[in-house]
């Protein structure tokens, strides 16, 4: 329908969603990071679990889906929470930042692990 | 000169189109669309095609509509996708390419053809707390309001809904959950909270913060995009969603 094609609806989608995928992820990446600590010469271990390219990948997109639901969090607070300047303004404008600012957060991930 | 000679179909998007393939739902919930051939005219809005569909094609055609100048509220539908009123919609802005679908509103129960029953869209109204209970008898001198205070210019961003449903039907949450007051219902709730003559404030408050109520909004913006009088359910719900949290902890004005 196209009363959703708006950037709002957007951002709704992707808190809600990054929402989901960290409530999914954040589970697995304790199990795994339990079972990877388990047992003897526990810290070389867990580096060497770590240096996996598919577990890099993958807390990769844990970093930038917690920046995303974190940012888009902080936008419904401010739209909520803060006065309006117009009825149009629904701070669509913090959805851009908060998407570049996950992204930044990746990629400050991306420059510490490679 | 030559470039301010207008051409008669030279309404945005609407050049040079002489027909309009029109879909048009028929039928109840399990109804289908059927095709109609219309002329493309001046000025013409959807309420126009529709009106010319029923006098010239399908005499049965049930739609609704009465002012035609957007005061009523009767005449919202789905048009290419988008709830809309179809009497202020003109076929130039919304079919650039001849062709428009126009469908019952969504989320609302389809009686026949173009017409929804509205009647849960105007029962949540009153379950939001939507009735104004007043004070003063006639006898009584009028209540003076403050036009510059902040709670009337709150009331006043909100207060010239039409009840069209047009947001209503834009609202994913409404489909999602058949429980939620929905965006119109709120939004009036909100000007009864601003305004200082109704009495019954913590009874509104209470029925549009309950289950189904503000709390129930995602904040998806798409109510306020397609309000086509320009209020903002979303920023209402916001304030309604602001006042139960400053209630919460004793620190509500009123
Ligand atoms: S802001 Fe709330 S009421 Fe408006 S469309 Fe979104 S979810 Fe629905
Ligand atoms: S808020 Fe706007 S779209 Fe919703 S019922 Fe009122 S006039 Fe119609
Ligand atoms: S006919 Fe009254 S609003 Fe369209």
């Amino acid at each position: 329908m196209s009363a959703r094609r708006h950037r709002s609806y957007a951002a709704h989608l992707g808190h809600r969603l990054s929402g989901l995928a960290l409530a999914v992820f954040l589970p697995l990446h304790f199990l795994a990071l339990g079972l990877a600590l388990e047992g003897a010469d526990t810290f070389d271990r867990f580096l060497s679990f770590a240096e996996l390219p598919l577990v890099k990948a993958a807390e990769w997109g844990l970093v930038v889906f917690l920046g995303l639901h974190l940012f888009f969090g902080l936008r419904l607070l401010v739209v909520e929470f803060l006065p309006w300047s117009s009825d149009a303004d629904d701070r669509a404008g913090l959805i851009g930042w908060g998407t570049a600012g996950a992204l930044v957060l990746g990629g400050i991930f991306l420059w510490g692990v490679i | 000169m030559s470039d301010t000679v207008q051409t008669p179909t030279a309404e945005p998007g609407g050049s040079g189109i002489k027909t309009l393939e029109v879909q048009i739902w028929r039928g109840g919930a399990e109804g289908a669309f059927e095709t109609f051939s219309v002329p493309r005219r001046d000025n013409q809005t959807v309420l126009d095609v529709v009106t010319e569909v029923q006098r010239h094609h399908v005499p049965d055609l049930a739609y609704r509509f009465a002012c035609r100048v957007g005061v009523c509220g009767s005449c919202a539908m789905t048009v290419n996708g988008t709830p809309r009123w179809t009497c202020r919609t003109h076929v130039g802005k919304v079919a650039g390419d001849g062709k428009l679908s126009i469908a019952p509103l969504r989320n609302l129960p389809v009686i026949r053809d173009l017409v929804t029953d509205m009647g849960e869209f105007f029962d949540k109204w009153t379950k939001a707390g939507g009735k104004f209970t007043g004070t003063r008898s006639r006898a009584e001198p009028m209540a003076e309001v403050d036009p510059t205070s902040r709670a009337r210019r709150n009331a006043d961003a909100g207060i010239e809904c039409i009840n069209c449903a047009v947001c209503y039907s834009a609202c994913d949450v409404v489909s999602w959950d058949k429980d939620y007051l929905g965006p119109a219902a709120l939004n009036r709730a909100w000007t009864l909270l601003n305004d200082s003559r109704h009495a019954a404030q913590n009874e509104t408050l209470a029925a549009a913060t309950a289950h189904g109520g503000c709390g129930s909004c995602h904040t998806q913006g798409s109510c306020m995009r397609a309000c086509p009088v320009g209020i903002s359910p979303t920023r209402s719900i916001a304030g309604i969603k602001r006042m139960s949290l400053l209630d919460f902890l004793g620190m509500r004005r009123s």
